[in-house]
């Protein structure tokens, strides 16, 4: 959205003299000062958290507030991610993150399509079902499905996980998609229907590729959601630690290594970091995405 | 985290099919029996799985509830409401169903509020950097409350943490250990919460705000109001409707403090930042003999409170429409 200010509005006046247009302009810089002090604290954890990694272990302790390390130790990376296992960590919560994000894309676009296109015995119901379930916490549902799992011998494997992430509360992904189809103009199936083309064919080569900005957004929120994950991963890898994700083998790592700090935070940098490179590249998607929430 | 929702959009699900008015009835007619069966194959994929991990559960734990569970592999012997009894006498289940309430009551205003003021500053363009601020603003919602948690263990740590220092500078010598006193561990957990998903409803504020169109407030500065009166007259009614929304959409969203509490605190010290969650947990995964009965009775008991605060935030948002329109 372009906003226009009101001096440029009217270019016709005459400029107001330069000291009066710097007073008029000085809130606005003492309201960017105020901002940016209170960004930097904003921020501090992770500019610690990176500064930290790049410590020796005993430099962390007596530091204090020092950004700057005296000699960057490198070799808190190495024992972070060969020695803790997050090389494991990261391609688990890869192929997690991943599959679950195909997962949940496909089968919403699926039923959102369907939802959002067609009236059918049963379709008010279904969506009665799903807004009614909208809210529902994981430490609600997790002994079930657990007890699930166990029983389709699911537990222990990366399948089992990928599986109740992507069967979870993504009910959101659905209605976002059957809100964007339903405005679609019917004239696009139709002239398709008269070129000879069936249900699944209008779908896959008409609908789908036109509802690409949902997919991103859809695609971007369920991985951030699932590389975030924490609950079910948890829950999943009690007794197979070579299935943690990153999130749970950090907690497991300062379980065993509490005194680690520059390895702990070299950890979570390596953690982090993917999902934050993303963010900055893919900014306006995440906040579409969210905003969408509130836009209806 | 991310909730993303469209609330009315599915109950129209008819109305584009009679959209063109003409050919109603004759279009509903349309969808053939070789349709439906399409239709119920796209289905199919998430009936599965949420039918599984989500309906399933719902239901099941109120089956698990009623029974003598002790361990996943164990058998379950019928107790009837023996489990509901013994949560209800269980002090400590008490003690968490008020740190979760006194956790939301600290949390969503803090998050409500602030987010609204920065969210206007950051709205105005005569702001400079105003995009810089919102993604430093947002930063730390796309990051791993996990990982978080863990982190915020050091940076509150009383000894060597960088907290500890800053107050070193401004002359507090005694370290104070946020975390590991129950005196000030909820607050500085809510803190830390509302530091992590400040940016959603900041977020969620800016685009109510962007729906107020820019000519309404021209057209207020030229008749003379001030920021104030702005805000007053013309902002803030604007904005209600949007309060609501983002209140019920934030509450919901402080029932999931279970990542950040239990990787940041665990629930302690003394229990102090035991929300129900990390209570279910610690009596299904975290006992040495897991009571599975006793902890999905918590967990329907915990349904319960959430589903009871989201009606009364649908009645106070339903309230407030009708009182809206007899102002009108």
């Amino acid at each position: 959205m372009t906003l226009v200010t009101p001096t440029r509005q009217v270019p016709a006046a005459p400029k107001p003299p330069l000291g009066r247009r710097l007073a008029r302009r000085a809130p606005w810089w003492i309201a960017v000062l105020l901002l940016a002090a209170v960004a930097v604290l904003w921020i501090y954890p992770f500019i610690w958290m990176v500064s930290a990694s790049l410590k020796s272990s005993m430099e962390v302790f007596t530091a204090g507030l020092r950004i700057i390390p005296q000699a960057f130790a490198w070799d808190n990376y190495s024992r972070a991610w060969n020695d803790a296992g997050f090389s494991r960590y990261m391609v688990n919560t890869v192929i997690v993150t991943v599959a679950t994000v195909a997962i949940v894309v496909v089968r919403c676009a699926l039923c959102g399509y369907v939802l959002g296109r067609y009236r059918f015995p049963g379709s008010r119901v279904i969506i009665g079902i799903l807004v009614a379930t909208l809210f529902v916490p994981t430490g609600y549902t997790i002994i079930p499905v657990v007890k699930l799992s166990m029983e389709l011998n699911l537990l222990n494997s990366l399948t089992g996980m990928v599986l109740a992430l992507s069967g979870a509360a993504n009910v959101s992904a659905i209605l976002i998609y059957a809100g964007y189809f339903r405005q679609l103009p019917k004239e696009l199936e139709e002239a398709a229907v008269v070129d000879g083309a069936g249900f699944f064919r209008v779908f896959f080569t008409i609908m789908l590729p036109l509802s690409m900005p949902v997919t991103a957004t859809v695609a971007l929120l369920t991985f951030l959601s699932t590389w975030n994950a924490f609950f079910l991963p948890l829950v999943f890898s009690f007794s197979s630690p070579q299935l943690r994700t990153l999130s749970v083998g950090m907690q497991a790592f300062v379980g065993e290594n509490a005194t680690d700090w520059s390895g702990m935070a070299a950890a979570g940098v390596v953690s982090i970091l993917p999902i934050v490179v993303l963010f900055l590249f893919l900014q306006r998607f995440f906040v579409e995405g969210i905003a969408g929430a509130v836009k209806s | 985290m991310a909730r993303v929702m469209t609330p009315d959009a599915p109950l129209a699900t008819g109305r584009v099919l009679r959209s063109d008015g003409r050919k109603g009835p004759k279009v509903r007619q349309a969808v053939s029996r070789r349709q439906t069966l399409w239709i119920w194959l796209f289905l199919l994929p998430t009936v599965l799985l949420y039918g599984l991990y989500t309906l399933y559960p719902i239901v099941a734990s109120y089956w698990y509830s009623l029974v003598e569970w002790n361990g996943f592999q164990a058998d379950q012997r019928f107790v009837g409401i023996a489990n509901y009894r013994a949560v209800v006498a269980d002090p400590a289940f008490w003690s968490s169903v008020k740190i979760t309430l006194v956790f939301m009551l600290l949390v969503a205003p803090a998050r409500i509020l602030l987010s609204l003021l920065l969210a206007m500053v950051l709205n105005s363009p005569r702001l400079p950097l105003r995009g810089f601020f919102r993604t430093v603003y947002f930063l730390p919602v796309v990051t791993t409350t996990a990982i978080v948690g863990v982190v915020m263990q050091f940076v509150f740590d009383p000894a060597s943490g960088p907290v500890t220092s800053m107050l070193k500078l401004v002359g507090v010598d005694q370290g104070i250990d946020f975390l590991g006193d129950s005196g000030t561990a909820l607050v500085t957990a809510a803190a830390v919460y509302v530091w992590k998903f400040f940016g959603i409803t900041m977020i969620y504020w800016m685009a109510a705000l962007q729906t107020v169109p820019n000519d309404v407030y021209e057209a207020a500065r030229i008749d003379g109001a001030g920021a104030v009166k702005i805000f007053r007259h013309i902002t803030l009614p604007l904005l209600m409707p949007f309060l609501l929304i983002i209140t019920v959409l934030t509450v919901e969203d402080t029932f999931h403090a279970f990542d950040l509490m239990q990787t940041m605190t665990g629930g302690g010290p003394f229990f102090s930042t035991e929300i129900i969650e990390i209570y279910i947990y610690r009596w299904a995964f975290n006992a040495s003999i897991p009571q599975l009965g006793f902890a999905s009775a918590a967990a329907v008991l915990f349904g319960v409170i959430v589903m009871l605060v989201g009606v009364v935030q649908a009645w106070a948002l339903y309230s407030g429409r009708k009182d809206r329109g007899t102002v009108r």
